[in-house]
């Protein structure tokens, strides 16, 4: 139910836009879907990103290696620039500071923005709203609630974007590559990073940290500010780690706030919302791109999903009519979701499949109604922080008339 | 005006004519109600905010005193305070959604004891309670687990911003004259004509006292000589759920009390979220606000049963509130009127409910012990921002925007605070302490992110005002 939306009062008054195509969300997926189209001359493309600047997460990411292929000397800030700069230069209008609250009807949402209320009524609306790392709070750790207990998220921005002090001696919890970076930032700001710690059996150190596997977060001690963090090992020894600081990363969940608001079904796997091959979602007219589909990627997968969606948002532009969706697409333990989440048609892209856990050589199926679809042997591990890429020729052979699609590891 | 959080306290050449220990809710209903008065107030607490203690781990609601022991002081307090608040919340721009409560039986033992429960809310004065069968139980609340056998329907149970009120009695007394002294733990007191509290600022001297210091309540009365009751701490931990989970509750749901003790509840709040617990853990620490893997195991098994589909969605926050049980039954409000003093005990979860009627008792009981108490003038009226769901918002208000764009300048996405609503509570009467202050005063930050958008630029904001 979306609240508030019988309240319209005097106060309540709405100035009425209409565009072409609407994107939610300025990061990587949104911005280069926006070029794409305004570029093919869709109409009026526009953009909103909530934040003061529009770039996205990498923004914040002040390392190398951005762009498809990577490029050493390409930085997150000066990508995100690149990337704005692109929509601006097609001619999509990427408006910040503008917060899109709910919907007001199937194809239109509210937004509060300085310059007041609108209603934004369009002909496509592409949700790429990312995603976020989830606190401290969601993964019900306990013990006191200092201060000093932070997401990646938070840190980044507290270092690059607001000069604010870290703590002197920090512990990162996660060992995947959010957390090797958040400890390079702590480090950078002048905190002595105590361990990293993972409840996975091996993970890629950072030189100089001590690197803590098979371990989990008992407790948070500590008034005011952390003083220690009570750890336990698989073989049931505990610890207390001394430090002032905790930075909680990765365990990324979707920000799919207002997909669900507007009714747009979830994948209970992704916790994104349900598309298929070609960004469709449940609702009619809606797509939805990015991070907001599955969590972090990186970002130029990300740019590559927003560029893939601007055929399908043109061709609904041109009048294409909403397909029923294909069967769905489902995991087996130990994956933990693929997305798209829908076989409607062939995909022309590769299918992204994240395991739950490390698994070294995987070898995957995919089967509907008991008939072998696909298999292949992976070489090298794969892990929970790092999707495999699945070619996606053999959705061709999916029964569109068919029961699930099962994937799993043979 | 005068809050002050740091430095020697003020030497005034007179002593205060009354001062109130503790500046949880309570502390702020008596401080607000003695600033009618023609005196010299002064409001002091140990921490540096106003209701930091037990006040702000509320559960958050506006009893109608229904369940109290028929008789009590509790009873009579509730049953006073509840009408009293509705009124002054009205007024004053703090939520209450009276969304009525369920007392659900799960068992056959807890239907049995409805009819008792519905005898006693009528003794307790109030007549709308209601006995439900299962079938209006479930048309009422779709998403409750299988199992429920009827239910006590007490519709006048709402909604209420612990926070808000804390506070709006804190603004109001402020600025009618009472001094706020935060900061300023009492370490000891001489009783005497004054009296000399010794605080962690330096001394000061008092002719009325009012020891209203919740869980230090037994501390403060054993520094005049009295030792008439213990406070142990009770914990109450509590799960919060995201807004987004809101949809699947619409009453408070509390439990009935059986054998096997105390149930959980599961209640929307004022923000839109939906809160599960408390536990109840009788601690020694007066200080163990933390959370534990058992309490949280515990509470997720029960809520389970209750609201399966709860399970499902995100928490946003994880707490625990301290109560001070004193093993006592009521109330403990005690006059020594021949030592110009009055001791306000014992005071459970419904003490908010209670607050502004106790508050008026405490100034009889002062009367008795010769504090003046004529010249009463109804103070300045106060207008609180919102922060409930309910309730107009800044971020939906074209008008407000249109007059200051600020508050068109989301900061907090979860929670759609404004960098005007923030920049508000910064300059108020009485500012918050800590960024957590300013939570409970915006609810910035206080949402399924938990900072990850927002936590930089709102502690930005928070730095540079106390620059």
């Amino acid at each position: 139910m979306n609240r508030g939306d019988a309240r319209a009062d005097a106060h309540d008054v709405r100035t009425d836009v209409r565009v072409d195509v609407l994107v939610v969300g300025a990061g990587p997926a949104g911005l280069a879907l926006a070029t794409r189209l305004a570029h093919a001359g869709a109409g009026r493309i526009e953009v909103l990103e909530r934040e003061q600047y529009a770039g996205g997460i990498p923004r914040h990411l002040h390392h190398g290696g951005f762009g498809r292929p990577p490029r050493p000397w390409l930085h997150g800030p000066r990508y995100a620039e690149r990337a704005v700069r692109a929509a601006v230069a097609a001619g999509a209008a990427v408006r910040t500071g503008v917060t899109a609250t709910g919907w007001a009807g199937p194809l239109s949402l509210e937004t509060t923005s300085p310059a007041g209320l609108e209603r934004i009524t369009a002909r496509a609306v592409v949700l790429a709203t990312g995603a976020r790392e989830r606190p401290r709070s969601a993964r019900l750790v306990p013990g006191s609630r200092p201060q000093g207990v932070l997401t990646t998220g938070e840190l980044l921005r507290s270092v690059h974007e607001h000069g604010l002090p870290v703590g002197r001696r920090a512990v990162v919890v996660g060992a995947e590559p959010v957390a090797r970076h958040a400890a390079a930032v702590l480090r950078g700001a002048g905190a002595h990073v105590v361990a990293m710690i993972t409840e996975a059996p091996r993970a890629a150190a950072v030189p100089g940290v001590p690197l803590l596997t098979q371990t989990t977060v008992g407790e948070l001690r500590g008034r005011g500010r952390p003083t220690g963090l009570v750890i336990h090992h698989r073989d049931g020894r505990t610890g207390l780690l001394t430090c002032d600081t905790v930075v909680f990363t990765g365990d990324w969940i979707p920000d799919h706030e207002l997909a669900r608001r507007g009714g747009v079904p979830l994948d209970p796997g992704t916790r994104g919302p349900r598309v298929d091959a070609s960004f469709r979602t449940a609702a009619p007219g809606v797509f939805a791109v990015g991070n907001a589909l599955h969590g972090i990627e990186r970002a130029a997968t990300a740019a590559g999903e927003g560029a893939a969606a601007a055929a399908p948002v043109l061709a609904h532009l041109a009048g294409a009519p909403w397909p029923e969706p294909g069967p769905p697409l489902e995991v087996r333990a130990p994956l933990l979701w693929v997305t798209p989440n829908r076989i409607t048609d062939t995909s022309g892209r590769p299918l992204l499949l994240r395991p739950a856990e490390a698994v070294t050589a995987p070898v995957v199926t995919v089967t509907q109604d008991g008939r072998p679809l696909w298999r292949r042997r992976f070489p090298g591990p794969a892990s929970p922080s790092r999707s495999l890429r699945l070619p996606p020729h053999w959705t061709a052979r999916v029964d569109r008339t068919g029961g699930p699609v099962v994937l799993a590891l043979g | 005006m005068t809050v002050t959080r740091h430095g020697p306290l003020p030497d005034g050449a007179e002593p205060y004519d009354v001062t109130v220990v503790g500046a949880g809710v309570v502390g702020c209903a008596i401080a607000r109600e003695l600033a009618r008065l023609p005196l010299r107030t002064a409001l002091i607490d140990a921490c540096d905010d106003v209701g930091n203690g037990t006040s702000k781990a509320n559960t958050a609601i506006l009893h109608t005193g229904f369940d109290a022991v028929p008789g009590s002081l509790e009873s009579r307090l509730v049953r006073d305070g509840q009408r009293l608040l509705a009124s002054y919340a009205a007024d004053s721009g703090i939520p209450v959604e009276p969304v009525g409560a369920l007392l659900v039986a799960w068992n056959e033992e807890q239907l049995a004891a409805l009819p008792g429960l519905a005898d006693k809310a009528v003794r307790n004065g109030y007549h709308a309670a209601r006995i439900l069968p299962a079938g209006e139980v479930r048309a009422r609340e779709p998403e409750l687990g299988p199992g429920v056998l009827g239910a006590l329907h007490v519709p006048d149970e709402s909604l209420v911003c612990p926070w808000t009120t804390t506070l709006a009695y804190a603004t109001q007394a402020v600025r009618a004259g009472v001094h706020l002294h935060l900061n300023c733990p009492v370490r000891s007191v001489t009783p005497g004509e004054p009296h000399t509290l010794t605080t962690g600022r330096g001394t000061l001297r008092t002719r009325h006292l009012v020891n209203a210091a919740g869980l230090y309540a037994d501390e403060i009365d054993r520094f005049l000589g009295h030792a008439d009751f213990t406070v142990t701490p009770r914990r109450g931990q509590l799960i919060v759920f995201d807004e987004l989970a809101r949809g699947l509750v619409r009453h408070i749901l509390l439990p009935v009390p059986d054998a096997r003790g105390k149930g959980v509840l599961v209640t929307p709040t004022v923000y839109g979220n939906v809160m599960l617990g408390p536990t109840a853990e009788d601690l020694d620490d007066k200080r163990d606000t933390g959370s534990t893997a058992e309490g949280l195991a515990l509470l997720r098994e029960k809520g389970r049963r209750i609201l399966p589909a709860l399970l499902d969605e995100e928490v946003t926050a994880v707490y625990a509130g301290l109560r001070a049980a004193t093993g006592q039954e009521d109330y403990v409000i005690r006059a020594r009127p021949g030592q110009r003093y009055v001791t306000v005990g014992g005071i459970r979860s419904t003490g908010l409910s209670a607050s502004m009627a106790i508050a008026t008792h405490v100034v009889e009981l002062l009367a008795e012990g010769g504090l003046p108490v004529t010249g009463a003038r109804e103070p300045d009226p106060v207008r609180m921002p919102n922060l409930g769901e309910a309730f107009p918002r800044p971020y939906r208000d074209a008008a407000m925007i249109a007059a200051d764009p600020e508050y068109g300048r989301i900061v907090c996405h979860c929670e759609r605070v404004t960098r005007g609503e923030i920049r508000d509570a910064l300059a108020a009467t009485v500012p918050p302490g800590s960024p957590d202050g300013l939570r409970r005063r915006t609810r910035a930050r206080g949402g399924r992110c938990q900072g990850f958008h927002c936590g930089a630029a709102v502690r930005a904001l928070f730095e540079e005002a106390r620059r």
